[in-house]
């Protein structure tokens, strides 16, 4: 319990400045801020590029999981459950990869239980609470849209074993879209209610969707290697997606504007480290545990 | 080391006809599309799978059931590799495993959907594995499983499972 308490006390902190390392042997300076690439991270570009994915994929799979046992029907309980295995899933078989670049042993369940949150490099969109239904399901629907056209074009990766990850991941990505695009169908044009609160959850979950489009150097080296693809390249596509479901589903898309940003680089919300307190606070009580 | 012949590959791979999904005890990970291949590496036998669904918890079952069934037959040095490529689909399961999986009461797959954005009103209708009529309704996109989807029988009154087409 005391790791999990502290590793909550690390992620909570909203002053991104205050988590990167400048703090850590108490020399911080007032304005300074973590250096860019390599927060709490590596200088191992492919590594990094290879992590980005999979953090994205373990802080949904985990977000979702926590609705089992709470979805408003069934069904949905299953389904998100479902979702997050996949997504787990995923994770997993990404984070043996990004060991395996890493070459430092570190295994899937090492990256995933003992980093903390300036290590995590998932954009702030997945990491947001779980909030109703409606921010749930607005929310998978702007990943899942983005997740089919990134996987799409990943396949072609010039890394085998992403390549097949990719496209084993793809298909379960289609299915997941087929799945929060109906959702969103259904609540956009449902009652008032549901209409409402699924036109708040795309209002108040729109401008994180941006980070999802945002490139610096390590996606530059990825795309140049051809380890990596260019996801600024498929906004258009993207919003082409968002614009015709949002459309059948009656709500209305938000104008462009700010955009948070700074998940790539170990920045997040005061919401990850709370969430990682409870995801690892197992792993971290008892090291080591094979059940 | 144990001084074991090392057995053809047709007789590996007939005995890993024992080994069933865990899940759906009908079918063997072989019609699956589970069981990709067996290799003889150094002393070693390979069985290579691949995984289902990213996340399925009864890869682990199937590569626990593969060791296990191989051990019983005599074979020692035997390890399982995983594989992503080609991803696994529900193409490969020939129509007798279909055929087995209706009769086990759960709906075959179908074809793959292209289009993840088709209307859930415009989709293939399904047939009931118990009454064979068309007039089904899709209650879950998933189900039990990573694998499978429910469905409702509005002629028969029956909740039916649905092998998801991937």
């Amino acid at each position: 319990m005391s790791i999990g308490n502290r590793q909550s006390g690390v992620g909570h902190r909203e002053d991104p400045a205050e988590t990167g390392p400048a703090t850590r042997d108490g020399e911080w300076v007032a304005g300074a801020r973590p250096s860019t690439a390599t927060s709490g991270g590596s200088d191992n570009p492919a590594f990094e590029y290879v992590v980005r994915l999979a953090d994205d994929r373990l802080v949904l799979g985990h977000r979702l999981s926590e609705w089992c046992g709470h979805a408003p029907i069934l069904e949905e309980d299953i389904a998100l459950a479902n979702t997050a295995l996949d997504l787990i899933g995923q994770a997993s078989a990404l984070l043996k990869l990004a060991g395996e670049i890493e070459g430092k042993g570190r295994t899937d369940d090492a990256l995933a239980y003992f980093r903390d949150a300036i290590e995590f490099r998932n954009v702030q969109l997945v990491e947001l609470p779980n909030g109703d239904f409606a921010v749930t399901t607005v929310r998978q629907f702007l990943f899942d849209a983005w997740d089919v056209l990134l996987l799409e074009r990943l396949v072609s990766s010039s890394n085998a074993t992403l390549a097949g990850i990719a496209a084993k991941a793809l298909k379960e990505a289609r299915y997941h879209l087929r799945h929060s695009a109906e959702w969103v169908r259904m609540l956009g044009d449902g009652t008032a209610e549901s209409h409402d609160r699924a036109q708040r959850a795309v209002d108040t979950l729109w401008p994180y969707a941006g980070e999802l489009f945002l490139t610096d150097a390590i996606d530059e080296q990825a795309v140049k290697s051809g380890l990596g693809v260019d996801v600024a390249s498929f906004r258009s596509a993207w919003l082409e997606t968002v614009e015709r479901v949002l459309r059948d589903a009656t709500l209305t898309r938000p104008a462009d504007g700010f955009a948070p940003r700074g998940g790539r680089i170990g920045r997040h919300t005061e919401h990850l480290g709370r969430m990682l307190a409870d995801m690892q606070s197992l792993a971290r009580a008892h090291p080591g545990a094979a059940w | 080391m144990v001084a074991v012949a090392e057995p053809r590959r047709e007789q590996i791979l007939a005995w890993l006809e024992e080994v069933k999904d865990p899940e759906v005890p009908v079918l063997s990970i072989r019609e699956l599309g589970v069981l990709r291949d067996v290799e003889f590496i150094g002393d070693d036998v390979v069985v290579v799978l691949t995984p289902t669904y990213s996340g399925c918890p009864a890869m682990r079952a199937m590569e626990d059931d593969v060791l296990e069934t191989l051990r019983r037959h005599g074979v020692e040095r035997v390890r399982v590799s995983t594989v992503y490529a080609p991803a696994w689909t529900t193409d490969w399961m020939s129509d007798e495993a279909k055929a087995k999986l209706e009769a086990y009461g759960i709906a075959p797959p179908g074809r793959v959907e292209s289009d993840a954005l088709v209307p859930l009103r415009r989709r293939a209708r399904v047939t009931c594995p118990y009454c064979r009529s068309k007039n089904t309704t899709l209650r879950s996109e998933f189900g039990s499983t990573a694998c499978k989807a429910i469905l409702f029988c509005d002629e028969c009154r029956q909740p039916f499972e649905l092998f998801k087409a991937i």
